[in-house]
């Protein structure tokens, strides 16, 4: 296991920049997801780690170790692809030894350990079936096992449970946190679904547009987002971006949009700075920490109700502030919600987030 | 003096790729060398040789003179032109021949013939596909002989069929040669169009055509408004390559030898009649010149398509 | 499904129509399926009264016609073994490598492949092999044929490895693989069906060819089966047919086999300008 560094890495495409200026470290043994849409540079930095693709400047360290221009057989690493990129023509017992036999180890040792890995991962009974012959995911876990066969210092992996359905990838996760607890490797993971990032990543890397915009723990990025980008990325629904009206009166803070009432937001130097420069601001509150409130009570927001969706522990309530502006509040509860045409949902003012014009975090009182 | 300790450093890779440019360039270098002595020479060499009075035997075999456009001159000659025998007889064959057996038989009865098979149950599609395929696969010299005994003034299938249906026999081959070879072509090249169409038709969504069903068209409407439509542009594709092939195709000559009296020689076995039976190579490599001038306009018109397409 | 009536003759007068083209297409067929098998030697349709098999062995039994079917066999395979092998490699490149003009040199040689016909440069192809001193030779109908048909094979390959994931590849280096190792262990096979069909593809178009070496050979000992059966049906003399029949129904039946096999491996898919 070793730690991996970019320092300044750039990758251009012609004109297009897929990664700009990109730097960061993974500690030994740290698990760091690469999170973000598609084309915002995440599976290029992953190839360049690799050694798939050369970066166009900066510098690429594994275990303290330059390997920006090394072929990939000499980086020592494994990577799991996104479509297994199993061997048609072998079965699973060659798939899985081929690195072993580019190692040059002898035929029975290399069957010996390809069938001691692939017990591990529950397909050591299909050792003679060809790739085409097993389901998609004991695919999955062929490809796993072809990576964890050898000890590279490295672990990689291309979105490699976006192939399976959604019961399969649940439970690949799953076992992918309990390989991770168990060997304690060094892996970065390239995914778009922030679900698969909290659950696995030590850290995770958010992108956008070949830069990383915020690197940081689950937790942290759940509750600080440092961007309303970030906001509006992790967590399912998504967070609430509400524009609002700032002002100062008398030294209070106050908030305005249409519906919506708040109070008892200390004002802080840092509101006062973005306030100055703009006098627009964002409010986030997650769906999570919204529930029904009383007409006409404070912290709330009010508005048509749009939809409300009973999903079984859990309803998911929306209304319509008009222009498709829409809020929607996660309430759990098992009972069908019989609601009114408008409807007031009320948050508590600790769960709220602000954000400047530009959609940067504004730190709460004690950030 | 300390020498170094010599490591196996990896060596480093400026940018890289699957192939390297080093290996890439050895990769394509076998295929490029046959491609240029037999293609991409040829093709200068034959511009070459047709502004000389080179010959197979005799003096100007190994010493060829530039006779500057004397072979151009002498193909275009208005006096003779238009005679049998002589290359713009030839060339207006051609052009007949193309149009007739190339743009309208084979074209259409492929358009026809894919459609048909579209609707009509398992076992015609597969015999009538056997048929139709098995006269495109089979080499020409096979076809040729085939049709030969086909066409047989005394004991041929054809006359036997006419006879018997009370129709008056005849010497084909002496009488029409000419819709012999164009019947001959569409029968030999078919099953391209056929096949290529076929492939085009299946490439539509059922619905497509279950949503027209829905709606009340007829078979002829669903073909005018739905299939015509979404295939445009696999016909311009197969009217190119079909005219690029009938117009250099030498097979109707294992029928005919260009006869009789030169009324079936097409600009190809005008070629091999010039260059190989009279031995003016200078003169055939003139007319080998004038025919890659016409395939390089339809190549270019047929790429020009092909990279709009790809865009 | 229930069906109208006016759809359901529709339907039967489809169906005639097809089969009428079908027979159509047939019948200059129908006297080749019989005469190998009859006695009696005639151009005429008819049963054979009585079958037999006479006419092949009588066929085998001549040293110029088996010669001619194994000159057929060298020229097709030497030529397929070249052409498989260079447009494999070329291919390749073509696909994986980033040698800057690739996308011209694939232009250009389309274009001179279309423009390039063996009856546009028989003249020139006839004096290249001449001045080679490869005139008569098996080699000059092997390197002709292999010249021709690489640009089409390459094109037809290219397509199919650029259909073929790099992941295979990449993934066998991020294991340690060479290149070479990765191109051996890993991609040939997984482009290998591709080979096949260009290598039928191949050996069918040399096979079935009349022209090349109809100028490019000479003498008996060298003429593949494609010319044997022409002189033997145009050249003065009446022709035993039912023997130059059978003759000819050996000589096709390598082409239908590889196209029976193709369609039974590959299914029946299209391959765009199989023949050229």
């Amino acid at each position: 296991m070793a730690s991996v560094e970019f320092k300044n890495v750039t990758k251009s495409f012609g004109e297009f920049k897929a990664v700009a200026d990109v730097s960061f470290d993974i500690g030994d043994g740290e698990f760091v997801c690469l999170l973000g849409p598609s084309g915002c540079g995440k599976t290029t930095s992953l190839r360049m780690l690799a050694g798939l693709e050369t970066p166009t400047s900066g510098k690429i360290l594994i275990g303290g170790e330059e390997v920006t221009h090394l072929h990939p057989k000499d980086r020592n690493i494994a990577m799991v692809f996104q479509d297994y990129a199993l061997y048609p023509h072998m079965n699973l017992a060659d798939n899985i030894a081929y690195p072993l036999k580019v190692r040059g180890e002898p035929v029975a040792q290399r069957h010996g350990r390809a069938k001691e890995v692939a017990d591990v991962l529950k397909i050591g009974h299909l050792m003679d079936r060809l790739p085409s012959q097993i389901s998609g995911g004991q695919q999955q876990r062929t490809s796993l096992a072809r990576a964890l066969v050898y000890p590279a210092k490295v672990y990689l992996f291309d979105e490699p449970l976006s192939n399976l359905d959604a019961k399969l990838r649940l439970e690949a996760r799953g076992f992918l946190n309990h390989l991770q607890r168990d060997m304690g490797m060094t892996a970065v993971y390239v995914t778009h679904d922030q679900a698969e990032a909290m659950a696995l990543a030590t850290r995770i890397a958010v992108m956008d547009q070949g830069h990383i915009v915020q690197f940081a723990s689950p937790i942290e990025i759940y509750r600080r987002p440092a961007t309303t980008f970030v906001a509006n990325f992790v967590g399912n629904p998504p967070m609430n971006l509400v524009e609002v009206e700032g002002a100062q009166v008398d030294g209070k803070l106050v908030l305005k949009a249409e519906g919506l009432t708040i109070a008892g937001l200390a004002m802080t130097d840092a509101i006062g700075k973005a306030l100055t420069a703009s006098g627009k601001l964002t409010l986030g509150v997650r769906p999570e920490h919204l529930g029904i409130a009383a007409a006409g009570a404070v912290n709330t927001i009010t508005a048509p109700l749009f939809a409300n969706e009973n999903m079984g522990p859990e309803s998911l309530v929306t209304v319509d502030r008009g222009d498709s502006a829409r809020v929607t509040a996660r309430i759990f509860t098992d009972d069908h919600l019989d609601l009114s045409k408008v409807v007031t949902l009320g948050f508590s003012a600790e769960h709220v987030h602000l954000f400047d014009s530009a959609g940067k975090r504004i730190p709460a009182l004690g950030e | 003096m300390t020498t170094e300790p010599i490591e196996a450093k990896p060596k480093k890779v400026r940018n890289f790729a699957l192939l390297s440019n080093r290996a890439g360039a050895a990769f394509l270098t076998p295929a490029g060398l046959l491609v240029s002595v037999f293609v991409i020479v040829p093709f200068f060499w034959v511009i070459f040789v047709s502004f000389t009075n080179r010959t197979l035997l005799g003096r100007t075999a190994l010493n060829p003179e530039f006779v500057g456009l004397a072979n151009y001159l002498s193909l275009f000659d208005p006096a003779t032109f238009f005679q049998r025998g002589q290359f713009g007889f030839s060339l207006i064959l051609t052009t007949q021949f193309v149009l007739a057996s190339a743009l309208l038989g084979q074209a259409l009865l492929g358009l026809l013939l894919a459609w048909l098979i579209q609707t009509v149950p398992p076992w015609v599609k597969r015999i009538t596909e056997t048929f139709v395929i098995a006269a495109w696969i089979l080499p020409e010299v096979v076809i040729g002989f085939a049709w030969f005994a086909f066409l047989d003034r005394d004991q041929g299938t054809l006359n036997m069929l006419l006879e018997g249906l009370g129709l008056p026999p005849g010497d084909f081959l002496l009488q029409q040669p000419f819709w012999v070879i164009v019947v001959f072509n569409t029968w030999r090249g078919a099953a391209f169009s056929m096949m290529l169409f076929n492939s085009a038709f299946s490439s539509i969504p059922p619905s497509y055509f279950q949503a027209a069903d829905v709606a009340g068209a007829s078979s002829w409407q669903k073909f005018r408004d739905i299939g015509l439509p979404l295939i445009r542009g696999h016909i311009v594709t197969d009217l190119i390559l079909i005219t690029m092939w009938t117009f250099n195709t030498f097979t109707p000559f294992l029928l005919t030898n260009g006869g009789p009296s030169y009324r079936t020689e097409l600009v190809s076995i005008y070629n091999y009649r010039v260059a190989f039976q009279d031995f003016q190579f200078g003169k055939g490599a003139a007319v080998g010149v004038i025919m890659m001038l016409i395939n390089l306009a339809f190549a270019l018109i047929y790429l020009s398509i092909g990279r709009k397409k790809r865009r | 499904m229930k069906l109208t009536i006016p759809a359901f003759v529709g339907r039967i007068a489809f169906s005639a129509l097809a089969a009428l083209i079908g027979a159509i297409f047939a019948l200059p067929l129908l006297w080749f399926l019989f005469a190998p098998f009859n006695a009696r030697a005639e151009l005429g349709l008819a049963l054979p009264d009585p079958w037999t098999l006479n006419n092949f062995v009588t066929v085998f039994g001549n040293s110029y016609a088996v010669q001619a079917l194994w000159n057929s066999f060298i020229q097709a395979v030497g030529g397929v073994i070249l052409v498989g092998a260079a447009a494999t490699l070329a291919a390749y490149a073509l696909s994986r490598s980033s040698i800057p003009g690739k996308g011209a040199v694939t232009y250009i040689l389309l274009l001179f492949s279309s423009v390039v016909s063996g009856s546009a440069a028989m003249v020139p192809i006839f004096l290249i092999v001449s001045a080679a001193g490869l005139m008569d030779t098996h080699l000059a109908v092997i390197l002709t044929f292999a010249g021709g048909l690489l640009p089409t094979a390459m094109f037809i390959l290219r397509d199919f490895i650029d259909s073929i994931p790099k992941s295979y590849e990449e993934s066998a280096m991020v294991a340690g693989a060479s290149p070479v190792q990765a191109f051996f262990d890993v991609a040939l096979p997984v482009i290998r069906p591709g080979i096949v069909v260009v290598v039928v593809w191949g050996f069918v178009n040399i096979w079935g060819s009349f022209l090349i070496p109809f100028i490019l050979l000479r003498s008996d000992s060298n003429m593949p089966a494609s010319v044997a059966i022409y002189s033997f049906y145009s050249e003065a003399g009446t022709p035993i047919v039912t023997l130059l029949a059978a003759y000819s129904l050996i000589y096709s039946l390598p082409v239908i086999v590889l196209y029976l096999f193709v369609s039974w491996k590959f299914g029946f898919r299209f391959f765009g300008g199989i023949k050229a």
